[in-house]
């Protein structure tokens, strides 16, 4: 369970262009559902996903993963969460240019360290999984969007966190690739895990397998 | 395998796949780099050697040289002084010596005329430097003649070349016996050029110098740590005019480097975050930029001193040698013996490796100490 206790994120605070783009939000999230965060842009629905994936920390208020408060926690230790606990699907997939896939998928656990054979044992299971065993070799550049997204799908599932966050993951993908990644979605909280997405896609938000859609504008909730 | 290195490894497979990335850019700027190390490396490794080839071969000349002075110049000195010296302790032998320089205007160049001491030669046999031999086209048996200052011209046969190995120091000279030295420049017998003196202790070379500028207050005495001083000083002087010619191309690296290395592209600053967002913590990112500084600063510096020392040692250094060795007008010809000075290495590492890598570093820390939140924008 993710509880966000009274959230509010300023940027640039206490200069004349100061703006709060979250104000006073209490959530808690479910272990084990699709939530997503729906809402125009600008609604603080990025802001509020990279703060619960320890990102960036609140202005104030309080994150709490299970009973552990993550606002107060020093850089190091949010490293080590965010690397443990959350793998992250971005917008803009932001894989790395002029690396492979394999190379690509591996990077989370380089600072870990582990035994390489079993490394590559590990992202390359991964991308069989998700029907990219044959691109493992290829160079990012050379793929098409949903190929990308499955890749980045692959990277943030290596280190096996038991959180996933997209931010606009179907944004950049045609209906069909969209229709797809929801089944990925779907099969992924199958096997047990709890995803975080946001979107004002419909393709997302009415999804069969979600399980709660929480609507946000000008920094709050809304509605969910 | 332990972990410390393992993590390294993999930092350093990033860092690698990350340059291959910007190969043009990365090449481009390693060999940049590598041919200022190497101008550098050469001109240091073969003054170093010069310096080391002068101080070789002045091993076996006398600890202390004593010469008669009149009216501030050097004048020739009368043999008596070897009496009037007397008996100093610490001296093992003590010698005239007879040597002079002739001006040859056929090549328009000094020759240094030499009686040895170590050698007989015959009456109107000469021994000749490689220099000479070289410029003049001799060979054993050849005749050349020499006129001398007071006008009759005295013929030499060749009797031997002297050893090629010695030329830094032998190239002008010319070995000659006494009878044929006094005859040439009209020195009477009882005069000597100067005085050789021969002592055992280190030590005790700075008190003969002291005995003897009482004993005999007309002369100086010349001690070999002097000369070899004066070497020293002499090739640092001359290291330091190339430096100082390197320094234009030296200052626009420094410029270029810096400007790379601390410069982060839109592009890097992305993959920071990137990087960042997936777990990597600031200190991983730092340690991944640590490694590409110091994997094109410690190629680059590998490679630039390797060409360098093989451009000094077996091409016998042929970028710098006319502006570094000769002294005399006939240019030695001489092959550096292999010699590196380690104190010369740990210098220009420091002064190239370490400004380049903490140059990359720098930057890094500020980027990558800020939150990672941005790549989600």
């Amino acid at each position: 369970m993710i509880r966000l206790n009274d959230i509010s994120k300023a940027f640039n605070q206490g200069q004349p262009n100061e703006f709060w783009a979250v104000r006073d939000v209490n959530l808690d999230i479910d272990d084990n559902c699709i939530t997503v965060l729906r809402g125009p842009s600008g609604s603080g629905k990025t802001t509020l996903l990279s703060m619960i994936g320890c990102l960036s920390r609140p202005t104030s208020g309080r994150i709490l993963l299970g009973e552990r408060n993550l606002s107060g926690l020093p850089e190091r230790f949010l490293t080590q969460i965010r690397r443990e606990t959350f793998g992250f699907i971005f917008q803009r997939f932001n894989l790395i240019a002029g690396l492979t896939v394999l190379d690509n998928v591996m990077l989370p656990a380089y600072p870990l360290a582990p035994d390489h054979g079993e490394l590559v044992q590990r992202a390359t299971a991964l991308l069989e999984q998700f029907g990219m065993a044959g691109k493992a070799a290829s160079k990012i550049e050379w793929l098409s969007g949903g190929e990308a997204q499955r890749t980045a799908i692959c990277r943030a599932l290596l280190n096996d966190p038991q959180i996933l966050i997209a931010d606009e993951p179907t944004a950049n993908l045609d209906s069909r690739l969209s229709q797809e990644f929801m089944t990925i979605i779907g099969e992924l909280k199958a096997a047990g895990r709890t995803l975080i997405l946001t979107s004002h896609d419909p393709v997302v938000s009415d999804a069969a397998c979600v399980d709660r859609v929480i609507t946000l504008r000008d920094g709050q909730v809304q509605e969910g | 395998m332990s972990h410390f290195i393992r993590r390294q490894r993999y930092l350093i497979d990033f860092t690698v796949a990350s340059l291959a990335r910007r190969k043009g850019k990365n090449l481009g700027l390693l060999g940049v780099y590598t041919l200022i190390v190497f101008l550098l490396a050469s001109v240091m490794l073969f003054t170093q050697a010069l310096r080391q080839e002068a101080g070789l071969l002045l091993q076996g000349a006398p600890e202390v040289v004593v010469q008669r002075m009149v009216a501030g110049r050097h004048d020739l000195i009368p043999a008596d002084y070897l009496e009037r010296m007397g008996r100093i302790r610490g001296v093992a032998a003590r010698y005239g010596r007879l040597w002079g320089y002739f001006y040859d205007p056929a090549v328009q160049a000094n020759y240094t005329l030499m009686v040895p001491r170590d050698r007989d030669i015959a009456d109107g046999e000469i021994i000749v430097g490689h220099g000479i031999a070289r410029t003049r086209g001799l060979g054993l048996g050849d005749f050349i003649a020499f006129r001398a200052s007071s006008g009759t011209t005295f013929s030499f046969r060749v009797a031997d070349v002297l050893a090629a190995d010695a030329e830094l120091v032998s190239a002008d000279l010319i070995l000659v016996n006494e009878a044929d030295f006094r005859a040439f420049f009209g020195i009477a017998d009882g005069l000597y050029t100067d005085l050789a003196l021969e002592v055992r202790n280190p030590q005790e070379v700075r008190k003969v110098a002291e005995k003897l500028t009482v004993l005999l207050p007309d002369t100086r005495p010349i001690l070999r740590e002097e000369i070899l001083r004066t070497y020293d000083a002499l090739f640092q002087w001359r290291q330091g005019i190339v430096f100082v010619l390197l320094a234009g191309s030296l200052l626009a690296f420094v410029i270029f480097a810096w400007d790379k290395a601390s410069g982060l592209s839109a592009e890097e600053k992305r993959e920071i975050g990137i990087l960042k967002a997936i777990g990597w913590e600031t200190a991983d990112v730092i340690r991944m930029k640590f490694w590409e500084g110091a994997l094109v600063s410690l190629g680059a510096f590998l490679l630039g001193y390797l060409a360098a020392y093989v451009h000094v040692f077996f091409f016998d250094a042929a970028l710098f040698a006319p502006v570094l060795k000769g002294w005399a007008v006939l240019y030695p010809q001489f092959s550096p013996q292999p010699y590196v000075d380690g104190l010369q290495v740990a210098t220009l590492f420091f002064f190239t490796v370490f400004p380049y890598t903490v140059a990359t570093v720098v930057p890094i820390w500020r980027a990558a100490t800020t939150d990672p939140d941005a790549v989600m924008r």
